[in-house]
């Protein structure tokens, strides 16, 4: 890793030096997905590969957290460091892992279900925290590990087993939701749209703060709605002309709805992270490196004599 | 001698400030001390008191009547006046409290006017108190003004000297206006001389203490009482001693932080009370499922639900034993004194990280509250050990599988990204690199490894209960947790000639096993075997009979949110003795 926007300042660069040849698509090979033929999150980890690959990125460098769902399988389909928790549980982990060692590069990984639903209040409280820690929401817009009801995102009015008069509730707008909390990088992606989405990715993992990539990919078992082709069809990459950094604008954009739905970078803010806010750790070794001693705390006793 | 002095009043009327000042004093003094506070759930007002007991002798309760009585208000006058002992006096400050009362129980102090008159600083009447106390107890002032010198300086010589001389006044008041005041201690404990070199401790500091000797790092919570004070005490360390300390948005996140920093290496904790615990349950499973070391502080008090916030009692112990889904080990400490909740914290933290479990201290408001005077603490008594694969350790393997089959159990606990051997777990049944699975044969061998192996190797590492007093009583009483100090003061009460022994239980499960002391044995030998809880249901007793098949003859249960105090509890037992007599 040559000049490394992605790190923050308190990271030391001191972490151990393993000698490689950078790696290699083959070295992120791991267990054959279970996932539908079809499945956009075939996609998504194909075109993760490629990134990790092209950023030389090594495996060990790298620690994947998810939760449960069908994104919450995505770990073990690559290779690397993972903690594969709990459904919507995977940002207090991940937020947990940066602040003990922020020398180490965290992808936490979601479903829609589990990040936007169980998940929701940890979304909000990760986006006012901002640790350099990438989110990537793979959002169908429907639950497909318990076959096939309404996630936060399904749209009013779809059928499911569990909502047999369709969804009642407003569907969540993560994306104006991420700009509305100020979010440090907010990004709209497409499964379907490789190239981009891989750029996506690399803007998404330079970037030095919390990052929301939310990934439309079509459910091909649960959702007849938002289909592949759906998403083709109206999925809309942002043009050169927005500036990310206009929040306004940002709001618009993410705001829309209906038949142009912007992919790309929608809003940027390069607020403090949180790593250089905490005295111990900013600057400072990762707190896993750093030493103890018995001795040095037991000076705390006098104050109780 | 033995005296017990109880400030009364409203929240934010400083009845802390001169309850801790009392309570440090005596204890430099080379008195034996014992606090404890109540309170109610709210920031201002209310009734609240704090209670310093201090003898010649060791003390480890609170009695019910009292000695001199600080009223800050009319409602402590009103509410604790028939609590008085023989020659108890009440003092307080006609002018503040707007009411005067007549009788040679009630010495008016105008502390307010002589903070005035010395200092020019009505803020300084709880020392006029203070220095009211020592007066009327005839104790010098040297310890006195050496606190406050230690509390003020960084405010000014001139905060010390005022404060000085306010409570010099408050105690020439006293000697001069307090004839009835016929209270005696030793001259050897007179108060003046070099400082006793004792520690007062409460249980709240002594289980942060304990921590942070233990090389705990991380510490992740969501405010609860009454295990805020252990949040806030990690947290006024941060900075000294390299912790992160994170405010979490609700007690599943904190967990689940604690988790996460584990896995990255550090040793991490978290705490709540029940109603906190509650929402940490499921985390508590991926604990133990993914045999990440974590060390959970439950502070019980009075549920279900909210319950009563601000008080105590003993409820929450079959559910942190039976809680979460599925089966794994974990390890249960119940400190029944600040020293223990020192050591057992260094304990849970060990035992957590060697066998990569979850580990408890379970812990109450009153125990949290209270304060002990003791000769020391040794933090070199606590075991530290870093049970985890650093770089220089990875470097030497060939191949890592953090869930790897072993003969004890315990699996190489590796830090991430240390080395190129990847370390993978899984909340979902997972093979010996941590991928899912989903066969029969590999799901065995984990239960067989996680929980089967590890279970005997860590009821080796429980010690057996603690027995007080003559291993022939007729009668003993057993407890765990935070009663240890009111039994213990119980069997010194009724004393050697009553036949009564203490059995008391501080580290409850794995439930210890006999072969270290064969206390079964000597329970059996008893007449009575009363079993003494702050809960409604006797849970130790229920884990007790579960556990060796054993039954206690009779129960003493107290579930009104307040602890036992000493002479309750005496009456109890004589009451007890007399309905089987």
């Amino acid at each position: 890793m040559p000049d490394d926007p992605g790190k923050s300042k308190s990271e030391t660069g001191k972490g151990p030096e393993i000698e490689g040849k950078g790696p290699a698509i083959e070295d992120y090979r791991g267990q054959n997905p279970a996932w539908c033929p079809g499945c956009g999150n075939l996609q998504i980890l194909r075109v993760f590969k490629m990134a990790m690959v092209e950023m030389g990125i090594e495996p060990h460098e790298l620690l994947l957290v998810s939760g449960i769902g069908q994104a919450g399988k995505f770990p073990h389909y690559t290779r690397c460091n993972t903690f594969n928790g709990l459904h919507g549980r995977t940002l207090p982990v991940a937020q947990a892992i940066r602040m003990a060692n922020h020398d180490m590069r965290v992808i936490a990984v979601a479903g829609d279900g589990d990040c936007y639903g169980e998940g929701g209040n940890h979304f909000l409280a990760a986006m006012r925290r901002n640790l350099n820690v990438k989110l990537f929401v793979h959002d169908n817009q429907v639950y497909g590990l318990t076959k096939g009801q309404a996630s936060p995102t399904t749209d009013e009015g779809m059928v499911t087993g569990t909502q047999p008069f369709g969804v009642l509730s407003a569907p969540m707008n993560p994306v104006a939701l991420a700009v509305a909390m100020d979010c440090s990088l907010v990004v709209r992606g497409f499964s379907g749209n490789q190239e981009e989405l891989k750029e996506l990715m690399k803007t998404v993992l330079e970037h030095k703060g919390f990052a929301l990539l939310d990934i439309f990919q079509n459910c091909v078992t649960y959702n007849e709605i938002n289909t592949f082709q759906w998403y083709k069809e109206h999925c809309d990459p942002v043009g050169e002309d927005h500036d990310p950094t206009d929040r306004e604008a940002a709001f618009r954009l993410a705001l829309k709805a209906g038949d142009r739905i912007p992919t790309g970078v929608i809003y940027r803010h390069d607020r403090p992270l949180m790593e250089d806010l905490i005295p111990v750790i900013a600057g400072a070794e990762p707190l896993v490196r750093q030493p103890f001693s018995q001795e040095d705390v037991a000076g705390e006793l006098a104050r109780f004599y | 001698m033995d005296y017990t002095i109880r400030i009364g009043g409203q929240a934010g009327q400083g009845l802390q400030t001169i309850g801790a000042v009392l309570g440090k004093l005596f204890t430099r003094s080379g008195f034996q001390v014992f606090t404890h506070q109540d309170y109610m759930s709210r920031i201002r007002g209310g009734h609240n008191y704090y209670q310093v007991r201090f003898a010649d002798h060791p003390v480890s309760s609170s009695r019910s009547q009292v000695d001199i009585l600080v009223a800050l208000d009319k409602v402590t006058v009103a509410e604790h006046q028939d609590e008085m002992a023989p020659g108890g006096i009440i003092i307080y400050d006609s002018e503040t409290v707007k009411e005067k009362y007549e009788g040679e129980m009630f010495l008016d102090v105008p502390a307010r006017k002589i903070a005035m008159d010395t200092a020019g600083n009505r803020l300084m009447e709880n020392t006029v108190d203070v220095g009211a106390i020592l007066g009327m107890l005839g104790l010098g002032l040297e310890q006195l003004e050496k606190l406050l010198e230690e509390t003020f300086l960084r405010k000014g010589r001139e905060i010390v000297d005022q404060n000085v001389a306010a409570a010099r006044a408050g105690s020439d008041y006293a000697r001069e206006n307090c004839g009835q005041c016929a209270f005696t201690v030793p001259a050897d404990a007179s108060g003046d001389g070099p400082p006793a070199r004792r520690m007062l401790l409460d249980g709240t500091s002594a289980v942060g203490l304990g921590a942070l000797t233990s090389g705990c790092r991380f510490y992740s919570a969501y405010p609860m009482t009454p295990s805020t004070g252990v949040f806030t005490f990690m947290a006024s360390q941060a900075k000294k001693h390299s912790l992160v300390v994170e405010q979490a948005e609700d007690e599943i996140a904190a967990i689940n932080m604690a988790l996460g920093a584990s896995f990255a290496g550090v040793r991490a904790m978290t705490g709540t009370a029940g109603g906190g615990f509650a929402l940490m349950v499921e985390g508590l499973s991926l604990a133990g499922m993914t045999e990440t070391p974590v060390v959970i502080y439950v502070g019980q008090r009075p549920a279900p639900a909210t319950g009563l916030p601000t008080r105590t009692e003993q409820g929450d112990l079959l559910y942190v034993l039976h809680a979460a889904h599925g089966e794994f080990p974990r390890v249960i400490m119940a400190p029944g004194t600040p020293e223990q909740a020192f050591y057992l914290t260094g304990k849970a933290f060990d035992l957590a990280e060697k066998y990569q479990i979850p580990a408890f201290i379970i812990s109450d408001q009153y125990l949290a509250d209270t304060e002990w005077s003791l000769d020391g603490l040794d933090p070199s008594r606590i075991e530290y050990h870093d049970y985890r694969l650093r770089a220089a350790d990875l470097e030497k393997l060939d191949d890592y599988k953090r869930h790897a089959y072993t003969d004890t159990g315990v699996s190489p606990l590796a830090e991430p990204g240390a080395s190129r051997h990847l370390v993978v777990t899984d909340s979902d049944e997972h093979d010996e690199d941590g991928h899912i699975i989903e066969d029969a044969e590999t799901r065995t061998r984990m239960v067989e490894k996680r929980l089967l192996k590890k279970m005997p190797l860590i009821r080796e590492e429980i010690s057996p209960p603690l027995l007080y007093g003559d291993d022939s009583a007729r009668t003993i009483i057993c407890g765990w947790g935070s009663t240890y100090g009111v039994m213990k003061e119980a069997v010194d009460d009724i004393g050697g000639a009553g036949g009564i022994a203490m059995l008391h239980f501080s580290e409850v499960y794995p439930f210890p096993g006999t072969s270290k002391f064969d206390y079964l044995a000597l329970l059996g030998r008893a007449k009575r075997t009363i079993c003494i809880e702050n809960n409604a249901t006797s849970q130790f007793a229920q884990l007790m009979r579960a556990e060796t098949g054993f039954q206690f003859s009779d129960h003493i249960n107290k579930f009104d949110g307040r602890p036992f105090l000493l002479d309750e509890l005496l009456a109890k037992l004589k009451a007890l003795e007399k309905s089987h007599a």
